[in-house]
């Protein structure tokens, strides 16, 4: 482990507690970290595995994980147990690695759309009312501009370390050591509205909005293409209306609005298909040398197809 | 078969049991908010518990129905009118064709229930019909009615029960001050003991942000423990790294109005969650409307579980009428 290792495997015990009698929460870091993240991931996917009668859902989460359970069908005493000893085989694995897959999402960075919204959210919701949430963003990380905010939002890929709030929209965690995360307050307060696909940030994660709606997450940009697709048109979506996991792996790519507007066309012609491969994860790999492993993710990407 | 709407109501969606399984990818559970009220209006129209109902809030739609069937309304206090005549709640009403229902004026509770026999039958979609409006999914083109909606309906599934009426002692009580039962957990240590203290003993009045994803309250507010925030967490001392919200929980964004959250709440965020409402109270919040006094009390996950068994009888006892 190298001095930018400011995570280890060995993260002090988890916390387990109860919501109310149908919820169990088990909490792997009060932090953000690739550990805990990794940790929730894995013993979730070990109850997915075990797929005892009574476990209802499984919704792992940035640094912890929540268990829906049914108290009639399974002992909430026995759901801890089982799921203490995936955690006690999670930690002890040798290898921590996630079969995933890595997707380019294109990006139209300091669109209109964004931009008009969120002149109607300034005064009382803004910590800065006189300026973009780029400006806000760029000032706040120490950074030149909003052009190097953008230039290191898509220099390095992200995690989706969560997928929810509203139906399939992930929270993203960049691949990056913690001194060099890119931290951004949420607005004041939240505003009522949020153009769909849009671009996101609040704390240490991204997020991209499935839907329009609430949010209180500074606004960067939209996505050119559909995350959630109810009607299942895209043939991204055909097995599923939701296109993130967790553990899949984001490169965003900015494009411009000519770049933009074909994309939708491709949408709308129900042709759209992301560009993605199949990637192995190593967390250890990435918490010791991101740079260079990062490195070794793209180039997955350079292979694939749209 | 099919009920033709003429006006939608201010809040009309079509619920069933609720939909399982997707919840960690941000899509809610939803179904009917008070579980109760709407298998007793299934139970007298002969259906299942599975099949969906129209769950109402405050004002009734208007809706004539183009071949004979058999409806029954249930949960909140309201007179129902056919062809401008009041029938009785809890008891099931038979229609003829081209019959028109509509609704009066509320006098108790917040959400009632329409059953048809046979069951509001819009496609499933994830295996269940209820509608979750902000992901489109769901009920009548994923959105509440509107006028002019034709709400199909399915065909009988069982027999019509012997009973017409649900008595009074399987009936809710509504109106009045309420009490929730809540088991402390989740972030509650990142309260002080005085804000602990304030959350189960001092009282609470439901505001009017009240909907099906999640209940708002005032009061006398709660205290946090001033730490350092933890990486990603954000600034104030009420969020938490962003994390799963169990269905039932309570949160304190900024310390000043809990919010406890119902069946389409989002399904994750970054505010800490101190306490969670026992799944046998989560039909009474359904009942509430604004300005209802309001007491947390704490009770051990024994307590819980036995309220659970409680609550499971009596449903029992209504399918046994």
């Amino acid at each position: 482990m190298t001095e930018q290792s400011t995570e280890t495997m060995y993260l002090p015990t988890a916390r387990y507690t109860w919501g109310g009698d149908e919820f169990l929460f088990v909490e792997f870091d009060e932090a953000m970290n690739l550990t805990a993240n990794y940790l929730a991931t894995a013993v979730a996917h070990g109850l997915e595995q075990l797929d005892l009668d009574g476990v209802v859902d499984v919704c792992p989460a940035n640094a912890s994980l929540l268990v829906r359970f049914d108290p009639d069908v399974l002992a909430g005493e026995d759901l801890k147990r089982r799921t203490q000893e995936l955690e006690a085989q999670a930690r002890t694995a040798t290898q921590h690695t996630v079969e995933t897959r890595i997707i380019e999402v294109p990006v139209w960075y300091q669109d209109p759309f964004t931009a008009e919204v969120s002149q109607r959210f300034r005064e009382g919701y803004h910590q800065e009312p006189g300026g973009s949430d780029l400006d806000f963003a760029a000032k706040v990380n120490g950074l030149d501009g909003a052009d190097e905010f953008v230039r290191r939002h898509h220099g390095s890929p992200w995690l989706v370390s969560m997928v929810g709030f509203v139906a399939g929209l992930p929270f993203l965690y960049q691949l990056v050591p913690r001194e060099r995360q890119l931290q951004v307050p949420k607005y004041l307060s939240p505003r009522t509205d949020t153009p769909p696909l849009t671009v996101g940030h609040g704390g240490c994660f991204a997020c991209i909005y499935s839907v329009r709606g609430a949010g209180g997450y500074q606004m960067f940009g939209v996505a050119a293409a559909p995350i959630y697709d109810p009607g299942q048109e895209l043939p991204d979506f055909e097995d599923f209306l939701i296109l993130f996991r967790p553990g899949d792996l984001v490169k965003f790519r900015p494009v411009d609005e000519a770049e933009y507007r074909a994309i939708q066309e491709q949408v709308e012609a129900g042709t759209w298909r992301y560009r993605q491969a199949p990637v192995t994860f190593d967390v250890e790999a990435s918490i010791d040398d991101p740079e260079s492993y990062n490195r070794t993710l793209l180039e997955a990407l350079d292979g694939a197809d749209n | 078969m099919a009920l033709t709407i003429e006006q939608p109501g201010l809040l009309t969606t079509v619920q069933d049991q609720g939909r399982i399984g997707y919840y960690n990818v941000g899509i809610p559970q939803g179904g009917a908010m008070d579980q109760e009220s709407a298998q007793a209006a299934n139970k007298l129209v002969g259906n299942t518990a599975a099949e969906a109902v129209l769950e109402c809030t405050y004002m009734g739609p208007s809706f004539t129905v183009d071949a004979p069937t058999t409806i029954a309304v249930t949960g909140a206090d309201i007179p129902v009118l056919l062809n401008g005549t009041e029938q009785s709640a809890w008891t099931r009403i038979e229609l003829a064709e081209g019959d028109a229902v509509k609704f009066g004026v509320l006098r108790g509770g917040a959400r009632f229930y329409l059953a048809v026999r046979g069951g509001v039958d819009v496609p499933e979609v994830l295996g269940s019909r209820s509608t979750y409006a902000i992901g489109r999914l769901g009920g009548v083109d994923g959105r509440k009615l509107e006028a002019g909606d034709v709400v199909p309906v399915g065909s009988p599934v069982g027999e019509l029960p012997s009973v017409a009426e649900i008595p009074e002692s399987l009936r809710p009580a509504l109106g009045g001050d309420q009490e929730l039962r809540i088991v402390w957990g989740l972030y509650d240590h990142l309260l002080t003991d005085e804000g602990r203290r304030r959350l189960v003993e001092e009282e609470w009045k439901l505001t009017p942000v009240a909907d099906r994803m999640g209940l708002r309250y005032e009061g006398p507010g709660v205290e946090w423990i001033q730490r350092e925030q933890p990486f990603g967490a954000g600034q104030d001392p009420s969020n938490i790294v962003d994390a799963g919200y169990a269905v039932g929980s309570i949160q304190v964004p900024g310390g000043t109005q809990p919010i406890v959250l119902h069946r389409d709440a989002v399904s994750g965020g970054g505010y800490a969650m101190v306490g969670t409402v026992i799944s046998a109270d989560m039909d009474l919040l359904a009942r509430a409307t604004p300005g209802t006094s309001t007491r947390f009390r704490a009770v051990s996950m024994e307590e819980a579980l036995e309220a659970r068994r409680e609550r499971a009888r009596r449903i029992e006892g209504l399918w046994g009428l």
